[in-house]
């Protein structure tokens, strides 16, 4: 593994599925010790760009390189450097957490006596040693998620993707998975991960917040979040049911409200408009004030309000 | 007591035992729930309220006992001990009443694939045994406030997981529940169809549906009025979320989780 290569490069990626663009010039890199993130709704196109870079879709237009080797040309030395975890990751219940993880090892040609000594700190590190003799099925879900992992683990990749690993995991488990990828990460591994919960969002080095096929934003979540267009004000106070009759009240076009328990978040456009809303609730027995955007704030702000969304 | 409960719509005089409480008071009542699975305790004596019209978080790790506690409302799994009263009638002695009064979804949303949309809200409605003047207004209404209206054609399977979510959710409300049990009903959806869903549940409550939500989405846990947390079968927090903040100094909804349930 050399420190010069990069380890996921993507440029001007582009995949059409008869009308469907899912893949509309997409760009992104990974570097060692990186956990960059993938996030977007609900047919944005993440699947498909992880699924190029895995080697497994051919883009119409533009490349992706593993640790300098083309996804398309060299797909089968590609996967050597591979890990890649599937939404449906399919592990075979019948058999032991020990059997599925000779299994995979089988799969990717790893030598028993290699697979022993990688097995032993899969193990250690998963936290899974005291369950090998378990059968998969009988894990819980965070278990099963951490035991894919090391299954995707075994033939020791320079690069991981994920997709969506942690949906439908607890916090705890989710927490410990995280601390994992970290140390992953730390060992120089490079990572792109996909994830709907946007408190993990936080969590990733860098963010490529994905619509339609293209990245809409990308960098440190933070500089994600500094590209908020719009304006926000948090409502708190015993009064917050009326204020949003008054604020829906005034029928103004670029103002949203949002309820989050016991507060509202008023997202509008123009500067003229916050004297209006706070004009609207000076009656009311509410506190108002501008807030930091969220990351969610940011990514339902951009794909709601970029000109390609209203299309 | 008792007497005030008796006076509640739907509340059977005779088998009122929850002490000082009447159970028609409240949405869902809990009173020392408990199943047990041969060895194994599932719900460990649970009780706790939860008042007409609230947003209540259910929440708790996988594996922590919160479906089983939920099959219990719903009377679709007798408890070993104890009782629990939704909308004012007892899950044991009157689970087909139940059954009537709420409204359940799942992750995995039940819906038929092979039906279109409309289709699904029709038979749903055949299910309920509402008539078909009542299917058709209330449908329709539904069908355009969850934005599905051009949609009822489409065949269910063809659907983007966020429609099959609204349109789950339009099927679990169409015969007017009193109490709304939602089981991670946003697992693997996107940011943007997971707020307008809370929008839609914002509007059910303040219609007065009562919300039972679980959810691994800790964001999703600040929307609600109160939450309770469930480690090993019981509930050992339960409060608002700026309440459970305050009291284990965790600036967020996650970090109290964490502190509650780590391991």
């Amino acid at each position: 593994m050399t420190d010069t290569v990069i380890p996921i490069l993507v440029e001007g990626l582009r995949k059409r599925y008869g009308e469907i663009n899912a893949l509309d010039g997409l760009s992104l890199r990974v570097e060692h010790g990186e956990i960059v993130g993938l996030i977007g709704p609900d047919g944005a196109g993440k699947t498909t760009a992880m699924g190029t870079v895995c080697g497994l879709v051919r883009p119409d237009d533009g490349f992706a390189r593993v640790m300098g080797l083309d996804c398309r040309e060299e797909g089968q030395r590609v996967k050597e450097h591979i890990g890649y975890m599937p939404q449906r990751f399919s592990l075979y219940s019948d058999l032991t957490v020990a059997e599925n993880l000779r299994f995979f090892a089988d799969l990717f040609e790893v030598s028993s006596s290699e697979r022993r000594e990688r097995q032993e700190r899969l193990m250690a590190f998963s936290g899974l040693a005291p369950f090998l003799g378990r059968r998969a099925g009988a894990l819980s879900g965070g278990m099963k998620q951490k035991l894919a992992l090391c299954c995707t683990l075994i033939h020791t990749p320079d690069v991981l993707i994920l997709d969506e690993p942690t949906t439908g995991v607890d916090v705890v488990s989710r927490s410990e998975f995280w601390t994992i990828l970290r140390d992953l990460a730390g060992e120089g591994m490079a990572l792109l991960v996909s994830t709907p919960y946007m408190e993990e969002a936080a969590l990733f080095d860098r963010l490529i917040l994905m619509h339609r096929g293209r990245a809409v934003a990308s960098g440190t979540p933070g500089e994600v979040r500094s590209r908020f267009g719009q304006r926000l004000l948090e409502v708190t106070g015993p009064g917050i049911a009326k204020a949003r009759e008054r604020i829906v009240g005034l029928r103004w076009p670029g103002v949203d409200v949002h309820r989050f328990g016991d507060r509202l978040h008023v997202v509008h456009d123009l500067e003229e408009e916050d004297a209006g809303i706070r004009e609207a609730l000076a009656r009311v027995d509410v506190r108002v004030g501008p807030v930091e955007p969220t990351i969610e704030d940011t990514f339902i702000s951009l794909v709601t309000h970029s000109p390609e969304a209203a299309g | 007591m008792k007497g005030r409960g008796a006076g509640m719509e739907g509340v059977p005089t005779a088998s009122m035992s929850a002490g000082d409480v009447a159970p028609g008071k409240y949405a869902v009542l809990v009173q020392g729930l408990t199943r047990r699975f041969g060895d194994f305790t599932a719900v460990d004596g649970i009780s706790f309220s939860v008042e007409r019209g609230e947003i209540f978080g259910f929440l708790g790790a996988n594996g922590a006992g919160k479906t089983t506690a939920i099959r219990m409302l719903c009377g679709l799994l007798a408890p070993t001990e104890g009782e629990a009263w939704v909308d004012g009638f007892p899950v044991v002695a009157a689970p087909e009443k139940i059954k009537r009064r709420i409204g359940y979804m799942s992750q995995r949303f039940g819906l038929y694939d092979d039906l279109t949309i409309q289709e699904n809200v029709s038979f749903t409605g055949g299910i309920y045994g509402l008539s078909r003047r009542e299917v058709t207004e209330r449908g329709d209404l539904l069908l355009e406030r969850l934005g599905l209206k051009d949609y009822r054609r489409r065949l269910t399977s063809s659907l983007p997981l966020g429609f099959k979510q609204r349109l789950a959710l339009g099927c679990a409300v169409l015969h007017s529940p009193s109490v709304l049990f939602l089981d991670e009903p946003t697992g693997g959806v996107d940011p943007l169809a997971r707020r307008q869903f809370w929008d839609l549940i914002y509007e059910l409550a303040d219609g007065g549906t009562t919300i039972f939500v679980t959810t691994h989405y800790m964001d999703e846990a600040e929307y609600c009025r109160r939450v309770s947390i469930m480690v090993d079968g019981r509930v050992v927090a339960l409060d608002s979320p700026a309440r459970l903040k305050q009291q284990t100094g965790a600036g967020t909804m996650q970090d109290v989780f964490l502190q509650v349930v780590g391991r």
